[in-house]
């Protein structure tokens, strides 16, 4: 999965950290740091960091694009 | 023309190609379709990869916690687009409408969105900038050589520039145990950013780290024998380094737009409170628009000025007022004004920043204490509030954010429970227009789509004697008065 955090948005409450531990950290005491692609076997926790955020800084994206829609390149080749 | 090309809701209906495929592109192309955009859709990147994120770059990514493959950005809606990655266009024909790329393919286009944004500045020495162990920090390529190289835990890491990007990677290369030097030829670091009274705090929370922070000092040479050994400085000093990182701010990519007949050149792209561009003789095209790192426009907080913003906050948000006025009725056009915000994660240290501190003149501290690392900054110009800066306090932004958009006279109130004693109202301190050698991420950048460049303001006057390394390279400036 796919998950993004808007850090102009978010104000380091820190509620992410307590909801899914291996995907959210602070490093020092207030910046949060994020794993961009967490394993599908922590959306569970993911979604729990999503509801707990007081700002609704976290996004969790759509499933992986296919791959029609990365095949083409410059050359158009598929 | 686009009479002809709107679907029967009123929305644009033609094809739509957007030349930069980074986040701003993205985000536009995603508001294009929560718009009801359902014409043809074409991105052009000049990247291999799909869209990613750049923040994490200097931060996780050199650190080692996030893998460089991560940072691919979430999409939020389906774009239903034709993706031409991995060639950068090289010419637009605008009476044509279409787009050259590199690689002697055109495509063709109803309306335009230019997003393509900044690229590292590079080593001006071009052989010394090919030595293996000489590193830029912009795009994905350039974070995974560096991390590679950091991994295997090697002797000094030379910083070339104290700006935003050195000074995070001084900050990762601390994490990891690496002796750093960072060089930084102004008086200290995040002076383009953030002034010399704020950069004064962050060469504090450097050298307090453990960087060796070099400042009103540059670099002369860099030598090798096929892998980097040392750095000449203009001190005199001969450094042994493995490795250096030029960080020496970003270069906006507008050159193959030369001779198109837009208004554009090194300081951006020109474009009104809407983002559509300036032809080069002044007249406001409707089917040609900007978002982005690489647009100018007039923000109606900051008048007077056009602005250039390099940051990711707005990125996304002028993408998607560009989108929205792309496709939608004359009628429905919305301005482009909001206040720029962006954060940086470097020492431990959360810093955020809203409003545009690099037109201030004046600064007061109105929380907290720099001494303790948890404060807030509010910087003034021309007797109004023009920004803020909170270190580890991002909770207290919204309020001041507020007194910016609403032109608060400046200094504020000082009524916060935490607020000092005896608010000391001191000079901010930024460098002279025109005496830097990179350029501030937030910036003032002339009055007119047709302006030239300002002028460079006169050199401070020196308080003493010039040092060694301001007589060995002219391009040092005299040491800001301490604080």
């Amino acid at each position: 999965m796919r998950i993004l955090v808007d850090l102009v948005r978010c104000q380091s409450y820190g509620q992410c950290i307590y909801a899914a531990p291996s995907v959210f950290r602070f490093n020092g005491e207030q910046s949060l740091e994020f794993d961009y692609a967490p394993d599908d076997a922590l959306r569970e926790q993911v979604e729990r960091a999503v509801a707990a955020c007081p700002v609704q800084a976290i996004r969790i994206g759509l499933p992986d694009a296919p791959p029609e829609e990365q095949r083409v390149d410059a050359r158009g080749k598929a | 023309m686009s009479g002809s090309m709107a679907a029967a809701n009123g929305t644009f209906d033609g094809r739509i190609v957007i030349v930069g495929a980074s986040l701003a592109g993205l985000r536009a192309a995603e508001a294009l379709r929560l718009e009801g955009f359902t014409g043809s859709l074409t991105l052009i990147g000049d990247e291999p990869y799909p869209p990613y994120d750049r923040p994490p770059l200097s931060k996780t990514v050199l650190s080692g916690w996030l893998p460089v493959e991560h940072t691919a950005l979430p999409r939020f809606v389906d774009v239903d687009a034709e993706w031409r990655l991995g060639v950068p266009a090289a010419g637009l024909d605008l009476a044509g409408r279409r787009v050259h790329l590199a690689d002697a393919q055109e495509v063709e286009f109803d309306r335009l969105l230019i997003t393509t944004g900044t690229r590292a500045r590079q080593w001006p020495n071009s052989a010394e900038a090919t030595i293996d162990g000489v590193f830029t920090v912009r795009t994905r390529d350039d974070a995974a050589r560096l991390r590679e190289r950091l991994a295997v835990g090697p002797g000094r890491v030379l910083i070339i520039g104290g700006g935003f990007i050195g000074s995070e990677v001084a900050s990762v290369c601390r994490e990891l145990n690496l002796p750093v030097t960072l060089v930084e030829r102004s008086g200290v670091p995040l002076d383009n950013a953030l002034g010399a009274a704020a950069g004064g705090a962050a060469a504090r929370i450097q050298r307090h780290h453990g960087v060796d922070l070099r400042t009103g000092v540059t670099v002369m040479a860099m030598e090798g024998d096929g892998r980097l050994r040392r750095a000449r400085l203009s001190d005199g000093d001969v450094l042994d380094v493995d490795v250096a990182v030029i960080a020496l701010g970003a270069v906006r990519n507008t050159e193959w737009l030369r001779g198109a007949g837009l208004a554009a050149d090194a300081r951006g792209v020109v474009c009104d409170a809407s983002c559509r561009v300036f032809s080069a003789e002044g007249v406001v095209l409707d089917d040609v628009f900007v978002a982005g790192d690489v647009a100018r426009w007039p923000h109606p907080l900051f008048e007077g000025q056009l602005i250039a913003v390099e940051h990711w906050d707005n990125a996304v948000k002028q993408a998607a007022v560009a989108a929205h006025n792309m496709v939608r009725p004359a009628s429905e056009r919305r301005p482009h004004k909001a206040l720029p915000a962006f954060w940086s994660n470097q020492f431990g240290l959360n810093i955020k920043s809203v409003g545009l501190p690099t037109i201030a003149d004046e600064l007061v501290v109105t929380q907290g204490s720099p001494q303790d690392l948890h404060f807030v900054a509010v910087y003034g110009g021309a007797g109004r509030i023009v920004a803020a800066v909170a270190v580890n306090a991002p909770l207290w932004l919204d309020y001041y954010q507020a007194l910016i958009a609403a032109r608060a006279p400046f200094p504020p109130p000082f009524d916060a429970a935490d607020a000092p004693a005896e608010p000391v109202i001191r000079p901010a301190g930024f460098p002279p227009r025109g005496h830097a050698t990179h350029s501030p991420t937030a910036a003032a950048t002339g009055p007119g789509p047709s302006s030239p460049a300002p002028p460079p303001e006169p050199p401070p006057r020196r308080a003493a004697a010039p040092t060694a390394a301001e007589l060995q390279d002219p391009r040092v400036p005299p040491r800001p008065h301490p604080l």
